[in-house]
């Protein structure tokens, strides 16, 4: 047994990982679902949920509780192993590219040298479960849903792709953790503005967040490719969706923002972590902002920004970086 | 270590139970929906045998590539067709079955016949590194006209599907 003991530490580790990951999950989905309903009330000018709690504040976890008592209704023409499929798989593959994000120099659960790619792999994932769910649910408003999903994430996937290599030519490196530390002097949001701000917006878009929550628009498809979906079935994915938010922001701050960089605080060892969550919920915090503030786009509005600017736009970057790293 | 291979073990014969239900999935179910996530789920499999060789890198490039992306877009291919209440039809007998297992008979012992006459040595080491530099050095220099090829071979692809769907589009118009 003396071999068990000595991999011991490894195994520990791993289970320490994937309990902050879920911690890191389950706390990001209450604390973004409360400052999403008061963002969105006081953006209204109405107060948002003050009755649970000192202004609402326990509204989320009264309403966690409420749907974890609901009945998960299956509709009878629907596709009941898919269905029930779905859910799982949007909610699960978000653990993983939790597990390779630098949180600081020193908090970060693997360092991977593919690290990059990981996470837009296991990203990818939660487009098939929203086609899964969405073609499970014979429904023909959840079809639509899926499609326009598709669609868009397809569509959106490349000028992310491309603003984000940008900055691996610039480090020659997919290691997370050396992208945020090649920003000690400069951020790379000051030397690549344009892909920066590609980045937010296909950011927007790959979450499916308004201005572009063209798959589950509620004037025109009720809910999308959730509309059949009931109790926790619907908060896996709802769950699902919160979490790609902190990964894409995440991604955003280690690539654009510096990582963990900063003026040290008091807590010294903490205070990169510090840092590296408050550029995250910034960034969230402006996901949030327009979603209030702006109108839905129209779905071909949306595709024809896609592939007539932001896409040669980002190509136009990526040749400039690319002449630009040669010549330095 | 003991433990550490035993574990390795373990998840070898889980990748591959995952990559052959997977295929036998894709092959046998009679939605082609099901057939198509069947597919998913082998190739899954066998990003996951690709990560038990040590090459987390092809790995995720399966994932993103062909999960992500060629299942993605077959899909949706596939969701312009049948509802979950449309059944294609059994015609997997007489003429079909012949065939079908022939071909199979075919392909299985054109394999079987080739690994029976291959030498494996085993693989003491591994030989080099293989990270993202060594396979990019390789694919860019050493094997450059095979790595240009198949990108001929994806423009083919995409020629095709323009010009399959322009002639859609005329039929519609007159």
């Amino acid at each position: 047994m003396e071999t068990f003991y000595s991999i011991l530490p490894e195994l520990i580790r791993i289970v320490i990982c994937a309990a902050c990951g879920a911690i890191i999950v389950f706390g990001n989905a209450l604390v973004m679902g409360y400052a999403e309903r008061k963002l969105a009330g006081h953006i209204m000018l109405r107060p948002g949920p003050m009755e649970v709690g000192f202004h609402g504040i326990l509204q989320l976890v009264v309403d966690g509780l409420k749907l974890m008592g609901k009945q998960l209704v299956v509709p009878a023409q629907a596709d009941k192993p898919l269905f029930m499929i779905a859910p799982l798989l949007a909610f699960a593959p978000v653990f993983v590219p939790l597990l390779v994000l630098p949180f600081s120099e020193k908090i970060q659960g693997f360092d991977l040298d593919v690290g990059l790619l990981l996470i837009l792999a296991f990203a990818s994932l939660n487009v098939l479960a929203i086609l899964i769910g969405g073609w499970g649910s014979n429904n023909k408003y959840s079809l639509f849903g899926a499609f326009r999903s598709v669609a868009q994430n397809v569509a959106y996937e490349i000028p992310m792709l491309i603003s984000l290599l940008a900055i691996v030519f610039m480090t020659n490196t997919f290691s997370l953790r050396d992208i945020a530390a090649a920003q000690s002097p400069v951020w790379f949001v000051v030397l690549q503005p344009l892909a920066f701000l590609i980045y937010i917006v296909a950011m927007v878009a790959e979450t499916n967040r308004a201005p572009f929550d063209l798959p589950e628009a509620e004037s025109e498809l009720t809910a999308g490719f959730h509309t059949e979906y009931s109790g926790m079935s619907f908060s896996l994915f709802v769950l699902g969706e919160y979490a790609n938010m902190f990964i894409v922001c995440s991604i955003a701050t280690v690539f654009f923002l510096g990582g963990s960089s900063g003026i040290p605080l008091p807590y010294f060892e903490y205070s990169g972590a510090i840092w590296f969550l408050a550029k995250v919920y910034a960034l969230m915090f402006f996901l949030v902002w327009i979603r209030w503030t702006y109108p839905r786009t129209r779905f071909d509005q949306l595709m024809n920004f896609c592939w007539k600017y932001l896409i040669p736009f980002s190509l136009v970057n990526l040749l400039i970086t690319v002449v630009m790293v040669k010549l330095i | 270590m003991i433990v550490f291979q035993y574990i390795a073990e373990a998840l070898f014969y889980a990748f591959m139970i995952l990559t052959f239900l997977g295929g036998f999935m894709a092959v046998r179910s009679r939605m082609l929906m099901h057939a198509v996530l069947g597919l998913a789920v082998a190739l899954i499999g066998v990003a996951g045998l690709y990560f038990h060789l040590g090459s987390p890198f092809l790995a995720t490039m399966q994932v993103l590539i062909y999960v992500g992306a060629v299942c993605i877009m077959i899909v949706l291919g596939v969701m312009l067709g049948n509802t979950p209440d449309q059944l294609t039809t059994k015609n997997f007998s007489g003429r079909n079955l012949l065939l079908a297992l022939s071909a199979c008979a075919t392909g299985f012992f054109t394999l079987f016949i080739t690994i029976q006459q291959t030498k494996f040595a085993p693989a003491a080491q591994m030989v080099g590194d293989m990270s993202i530099r060594f396979v990019g050095e390789n694919l860019l220099y050493k094997y450059c006209l095979a790595f240009e090829l198949i990108s001929v071979i994806l423009l083919t692809a995409i020629i095709g599907a323009i010009i399959l769907a322009r002639g859609g589009r005329e039929e519609v118009a007159k």
